[in-house]
């Protein structure tokens, strides 16, 4: 607490020392979900920012300007979330992040583009960084959004290629969240599964309100009774967890192949349960072999009591570094001409920031809970171990996004 | 079909033995008192939270006893130095005063145990299963559970209509002033009640905190519903929020499990509609957290005191 105090006032000193010149700290505002049911998802993401920054900070910054993070808690309200935007804009920041919630991104979406249209020269860019329905960079792309995760059919994609090579899988069950992204989820599974394995039978297709179940056991008997070997949910934050939680008290045998599955919370809550149950498919995975990686993933943990799960987050910083860097600015402006077409190394490969729709190009990897890992999530010896890696080029799909760019 | 309506009879029912703990001690403290406690989720939130840092220390069992116990305190101390001094300005002096009191323990529930749901849980051996039907596990805890549920009705009705206290406290509901002639400690029973109601609550907390989950926001959710118990039910009827917790309970669970759109249904009544229609597409499974809050609309318009509630004088 003393440290952020110290911190700021000298970073305020500063400021008011050099506020002739060119600011220099950039903000990030975060606009996520830090407090409710699903703080969860919001503040491990909060704490990877601030961890990260600090090692851009000591990487020589944006373009030399010091980054930092400022949360604003929208509790997944897209009403709240635009009264954080506006605060964040009255406040000058112009770089905005979020994840958690389609219906939150798609509010931002619609009022960055209007913002941006009305105010030129005051740009702010949105840098989408776990919101993943698909629609953000199809049929509603924006030239001032950015994302930074692979998108629910991408996702979906990769998933069922796995699903389809196993022929011990007949009957699947899909039990998602009741909005824009629940549906896209659900839907994809359906088609994609109907395409690319036609033998199997989808026993059931539930949805839910989003963050308000707590008692999922009517569910489960629901699933138990389909006969269900498979499940696949693209639930997160309590949803997740407590979906599974409820599962694994049941004694469903069905493992459940998900988007969020290493969510935290999930770990402590299932212990044992969840070995060889749990299937996610992700940018990243808990036992990740490289050293370095390794010693990032134990430092988070020790720094901040959160798992390493969003390494899009670090890919996101870094590729805004990279971009700043290349543009000799920090200007949102000059950023999202920069971001376009870019590429970076990062620990699981190249990625590259399609300029057609703005929806990045990154390998994959499906993973499974396991035991006795090297290194443990939570605290335990319980981690996501890889399955598979699905190539870059088998994850991308093609667009339907016409950009309409600023002249 | 047998194992699903079997499993959601055992889990609609599990679930409205806990809706009527919660919602009891809020009829109790209701027809005493005439207040409607808006903290009164919050009491259960507390004691979820109290049992969970107490079993660190003293285990899950005598945390079971403890928490309730302290959430009782809790509540008599409320009670005692500020609902009473409020009593004197009239019902929507005390019900602004819940009001406040249920963002305070919010708030403080936040800054002492962080944002986020704490790992509480039943011990280990009793996750393991009770029975197993149609390969589906039934957990100890939960037979657990039904059995405390069913304990705490009989013992609380053995208190109201066998004891000594229970006659006062009888007494009171509808003679207040005649107890307080008699020569009994009227304001004293008051605090009793209050603080037996929030123990009840609170006993809630701690068998709903590792069923559902730990977190802020439990209070906030299970808050409406149990409003929607009491409204139900009759105010300040016991036997009527023990049939509308249980009818709720059922409700939702089985509404979960039916795999019919609102169009199938009204096709069984001869009645033909657009089956893609926007209305009549939406399926019994999506309206189910939505069917407590539906009953509350149609028992307000046709049946206004509630399934057992008394007439308006």
């Amino acid at each position: 607490m003393l440290k952020s105090v110290r911190t700021l006032v000298t970073a305020s000193l500063l400021l008011a020392g050099t506020a002739v010149s060119a600011a220099e700290t950039v903000k990030l505002a975060l606009i996520d979900p830090l407090t409710g049911p699903m703080a969860a998802a919001g503040q491990p993401a909060f704490e990877h920012l601030k961890l990260e920054a600090e090692r851009i900070n000591a990487n020589g910054g944006l373009n030399g300007a010091k980054l930092e993070i400022v949360g604003l808690d929208n509790k997944v309200n897209p009403q709240e979330s635009l009264v954080q935007l506006q605060k964040a804009i009255n406040d000058g920041i112009q770089l905005v992040t979020q994840g958690n919630g389609s219906s939150v991104a798609s509010a931002l979406i619609t009022s960055v583009e209007k913002h941006n249209r009305r105010n030129p020269g005051e740009e702010v860019l949105y840098l989408n960084y776990a919101a993943v329905d698909p629609a953000f960079t199809n049929d509603r792309c924006s030239y001032w959004h950015f994302r930074f995760d692979a998108n629910a059919d991408m996702k979906m994609n990769a998933l069922t290629n796995y699903i389809a090579s196993n022929k011990d899988i007949h009957k699947v069950y899909l039990i998602n969240q009741d909005y824009s992204f629940g549906h896209a989820v659900s839907k994809s599974a359906q088609e994609m599964l109907k395409q690319k394995r036609p033998d199997i039978e989808i026993v059931g297709n539930d949805f839910h309100p989003l963050a308000k179940v707590k008692d999922f056991t009517p569910y489960v008997s629901k699933i138990q009774a389909s006969g269900a070997d498979a499940v696949i949910s693209g639930n997160w934050g309590q949803d997740i967890t407590l979906l599974v939680k409820a599962a694994a008290e049941f004694g469903l045998k069905a493992p459940f192949y998900t988007y969020y599955g290493a969510s935290s919370g999930v770990v402590t809550q299932l212990g044992d349960k969840g070995v060889d149950r749990i299937y996610q498919i992700n940018e990243y995975y808990g036992d990740f072999e490289d050293p370095e990686m390794a010693k990032r993933q134990v430092e988070m943990y020790e720094k901040t009591g959160w798992d390493f799960y969003y390494l899009r987050l670090s890919t996101m910083l870094d590729m805004l570094k990279a971009a700043a860097d290349k543009a000799g600015s920090t200007d949102p402006k000059d950023l999202a001409k920069a971001l376009e077409g870019l590429s970076i190394e990062t620990p699981t490969g190249e990625v590259t920031m399609r300029a057609e729709d703005h929806q990045i190009q990154l390998p994959m990897f499906i993973s499974v809970m396991q035991d006795g890992m090297k290194y443990g999530a939570e605290g335990t010896d319980y981690n996501f171990h890889k399955v598979a890696e699905i190539a870059r080029e088998d994850v991308t799909l093609p667009t339907t996004c016409r950009m309409r760019r600023p002249n | 079909m047998l194992e699903i309506i079997l499993f959601s009879l055992l889990n609609g029912i599990l679930y409205g033995l806990l809706l009527f703990m919660l919602s009891s001690g809020l009829t109790l403290i209701f027809s005493m008192m005439g207040v409607l406690n808006f903290a009164h989720a919050s009491f259960y939130m507390l004691g979820a939270y109290f049992a969970y840092t107490l079993g660190m220390h003293t285990g899950f069992w005598p945390a079971l006893i403890l928490a309730p116990i302290l959430v009782g305190v809790v509540g008599s101390v409320v009670e005692r130095f500020g609902l009473r001094r409020v009593h004197a300005n009239g019902h929507v002096a005390e019900l602004l005063f819940t009001f406040g009191l249920a963002y305070v323990i919010d708030e403080l529930v936040q800054l002492t145990w962080g944002t986020v749901a704490v790992p509480y849980r039943e011990p280990e051996y009793l996750r393991e299963p009770l029975f197993t039907l149609f390969g589906t596990d039934y957990s100890i805890f939960r037979g657990v559970v039904i059995l405390i549920s069913i304990l705490m009705f009989v013992a609380l009705w053995y208190l109201l209509k066998k004891t000594r206290v229970g006659m006062m406290i009888r007494a009171a509901l509808t003679h207040g002033a005649m107890v307080g002639h008699l020569g009994h400690n009227v304001p004293r029973l008051f605090m009793l009640v209050f603080g037996f109601g929030c123990a009840l609550a609170g006993l809630a907390g701690v068998i709903g905190g590792p069923l559902l989950a730990t977190e802020p926001g439990m209070a906030a959710t299970l808050g409406p519903i149990v409003f929607v118990v009491v409204v139900v039910g009759g105010m300040g009827s016991l036997p009527g929020a023990f049939y509308a917790s249980l009818l709720i309970g059922l409700l939702q669970t089985f509404f979960v499990a039916i795999d019919a759109s609102i169009a199938d249904i009204l096709g069984i009544f001869g009645l033909q509609i657009d089956p893609y229609g926007e209305v009549a597409r939406i399926t019994l499974a999506n309206l189910a957290p939505m069917t407590p809050f539906i009953l509350l609309v149609l028992i307000l318009i046709f049946r206004p005191r509630g399934l057992m509630g008394e007439l308006e004088p």
